[in-house]
């Protein structure tokens, strides 16, 4: 186990240096230059300003310096808000998205575990039917637009929750609301067809044989086996969030990274993007990480190390 | 190797202590007496999309206390249905008793809601089930699997629960019984996890244990071995036991009774040296005949030509008539009555009718 935790360390280490790479050549590789819009300053400080942040550098030069920044994680100030540093935007808006991912991730979880459970528990039963339209519907329809339509009518018709921002609990509804709907329905379809399939198990039968109360006989028998599954799709589902969360601030105007992020590259502030994009992947691979080591406690015939086969 | 073998059946054959004192079994020296069960007309059905299974058509039969009952038979027979609804496990809604009465101690069970069941279930009846790879819950420590049926029955501290399992982890021959206990099933060989499920049946202490096909799964020394656990058990604890099997070794081992089912229904049942040495049935006969020779591997009970009625639509009259060799007219239109040949054998055949005599002469 330990072995394992630390060889998919320096694997996470690798992955999130190759995309730090590959978003640094990407970058330099899109024509155009922060300091494109301010035709108006004369060639002797735009040089000066490129100077400044290195841009007058050869490519590798610069790469080294990036690679030196991630790993010191001093990203230096924004081109465009010279008075930020990065790590202040991040620190600033980071926590905000966070709370609204936590949050959707949280919503999702467990109202789409308990779903997915009485859909399976009620196998063809009004609940299962209903459950699954719901799913359908919630799988189908894009976090944009739900959260378009959630404005529309709860906030702007009928008036019942503030439309935007990010000030109260109040707030905070009607964007996890947008945002959870999809992770809530596939993670309700996938709790009820594993679930299903555990409750045909001979396990099962034997816990029925032993008399236990239905309530032990579901918690502990057959959801910790029915889980397994929604656990491993845990990782892209996190990813599927972190991003749509860039999406859901930018309609609920909500002050987290995505507002930087998406202003960011639209002005080419290359330390900003840099930054934005090391520490997601950074954290995302990260979570990975977790959902891994909490499949294997999950799961004991998964002996971490002998995943290394195939990790 | 021995336990395969076909006779010689028990120690007791050639006496006739039984045919003179009927309502007595023997198992070496001991008598069963007392009915602990009594299955009476039992019918039960699945709706499935296909239509209705009757997968019990009226299923009758007696287990006294102490004693080992075999019930044999074709796959589809209903051998499993038997046993998990005296067990209370039949699948609802799809599945329904239509009729008939499981009597346990004289409480019928049949009548027992379902947390009514509950306090029965594992307590006074336990199950085994055939396969110990998917019996056990492969995430929960067998620890905690032993005790848990225990602590919910019984109010014992977790501690006493505990000492409690890993003394029966004991007694089923789990070695290292204290450090087994924090492990999981898929850490355990195949034989040992039918140890433990049966260590996890006995945890209650029940009366009357159902093993379905306990050691059809099982290589042939670890079902040797599996079955001189049964009967030790028994000899300990004094349990009933019904042993489901495909395997007639198995029966010749340690049955003492033999029920011999088909299409739903019992239609031969007595002592094991009763069915064994005078089968009446037709179908018994050809169970029999075609018992495995030492030098074939396979034992699977499908020797007779041609393949049971369909449960859909089952005959009225006796259901082996498409195979039965002596099959008359009378058997094709009217199910054979019950005929009492001793006090312990009984037979569902036309043959045994008197007119039939006539015809075929003795048989
Ligand atoms: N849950 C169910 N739904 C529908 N039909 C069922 C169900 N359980 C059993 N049956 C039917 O009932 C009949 C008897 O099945 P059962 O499992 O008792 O046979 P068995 O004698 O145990 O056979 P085997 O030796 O293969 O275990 C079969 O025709 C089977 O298809
Ligand atoms: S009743 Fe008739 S068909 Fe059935 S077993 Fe007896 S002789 Fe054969
Ligand atoms: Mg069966």
């Amino acid at each position: 186990m330990a072995i394992y935790i630390v060889k998919r360390f320096f694997m996470m280490i690798a992955t999130i240096l190759i995309i730090a790479t590959l978003t640094f050549f990407l970058m330099h590789s899109i024509p155009g230059s922060p300091f494109d819009e301010e035709r108006t300053s004369n060639p002797t400080i735009q040089a000066n300003l490129e100077k400044f942040y290195k841009l007058d550098q050869p490519t590798h030069v610069q790469y080294i310096h990036y690679l030196k920044s991630i790993a010191t994680f001093d990203f230096g100030p924004s081109i465009k808000k010279p008075n930020d540093s990065v790590n202040k935007l991040l620190a600033r808006g980071f926590p905000i998205s966070l709370e609204l991912g936590m949050v959707t991730i949280l919503v999702a979880v467990i109202s789409g575990i308990t779903l997915g459970t009485f859909a399976a528990l009620r196998h063809n039963g009004i609940i299962d039917y209903a459950a699954m339209a719901f799913a359908v519907v919630g799988i189908s329809v894009p976090n944009f637009v739900l959260a378009t339509v959630l404005i529309q009518q709860l906030a702007v018709n009928w008036n019942l929750l503030p439309p935007a921002t990010w000030s109260s609990p109040l707030h905070m509804i009607l964007p996890t609301l947008a945002l959870a709907t999809g992770p809530t329905a596939i993670i309700a379809r996938l709790t009820r067809s594993s679930m299903l399939e555990v409750l045909t198990q001979d396990y099962m039968k034997m816990a029925r044989a032993k008399g236990l109360s239905p309530m032990r006989i579901v918690l502990r028998h057959a959801l910790r086996n029915a889980l397994m599954p929604v656990v491993t799709i845990m990782g892209t589902m996190l990813a599927g969030i972190l991003t749509g969360t860039f999406v859901i601030e930018k309609i609920f105007a909500i002050p987290g990274m995505g507002k930087y992020f998406v202003e960011s590259i639209n002005n080419r502030d290359y330390p900003v993007i840099m930054g934005s994009t090391v520490f997601y992947s950074a954290f995302l691979v990260f979570m990975l990480f977790l959902v891994d080591i909490v499949y294997g406690f999950l799961d004991p015939r998964i002996k971490l190390h002998r995943k290394e086969g195939d990790a | 190797m021995e336990s395969r073998k076909f006779a010689p059946i028990d120690e007791n054959q050639g006496g006739t202590a039984v045919a003179q004192e009927p309502a007595r079994l023997r198992k070496r020296n001991k008598t069963f007496t007392d009915v602990m069960l009594s299955v009476r007309d039992l019918h039960v059905s699945f709706k499935t999309f296909g239509g209705e299974v009757q997968a019990l058509r009226g299923v009758s039969f007696d287990l006294y206390k102490g004693e080992t009952l075999a019930i044999v038979g074709e796959s589809g027979c209903g051998k499993s249905v038997t046993a998990n609804t005296i067990m209370g496990l039949i699948p609802k809604p799809a599945g329904r008793i239509k009729n008939g009465n499981v009597l346990f101690k004289g409480k019928d069970l049949t009548k027992l809601d379902k947390s009514e069941m509950r306090k029965v279930q594992g307590v006074d009846i336990s199950m085994i089930f055939q396969d110990p790879m998917t019996a056990l819950n492969p995430t929960l420590k067998i620890g905690e699997q032993l005790t848990e049926g225990l602590r919910t029955h019984q109010k014992v501290s977790k501690t006493e629960a505990r000492q409690k399992a890993i003394k029966l982890l004991e007694v089923v021959g789990i070695p290292n019984p204290e450090e087994r206990m924090k492990q999981y099933p898929h850490q355990f060989s195949g034989g040992m996890r039918q140890r433990i499920v049966i260590a996890i049946a006995l945890i209650c202490e029940p009366e009357l244990l159902i093993a379905d096909e306990p050691t059809t799964a099982l290589d042939v020394t670890i079902q040797a071995q599996i079955l001189e656990l049964f009967e030790e058990i028994q000899e300990r604890t004094g349990v009933s036991i019904i042993l489901i099997t495909h395997d007639l070794g198995v029966v010749a081992k340690i049955a003492d009774r033999i029920a011999v089912m088909y299409a739903g229904k019992v239609i031969e049942i007595g002592e094991k040296r009763e069915v064994f040495y005078s089968p009446q049935h037709p179908y018994t006969k050809g169970l029999l005949a075609s018992v495995p020779r030492l030098d074939l591997k396979e034992e699977e009970l499908q020797p007779i030509e041609g393949t049971p009625p369909d449960l859909f639509a089952p005959p009225i009259g006796c259901p082996f008539t498409a195979r039965c060799p002596f099959a008359m007219e009378v058997c094709d239109r009217i199910y054979p009555a019950t005929t009492g040949l001793s006090a312990t054998h009984a037979v569902d055949c036309w043959l045994q009718d008197e007119r039939a005599k006539k015809v075929f002469g003795h048989n």
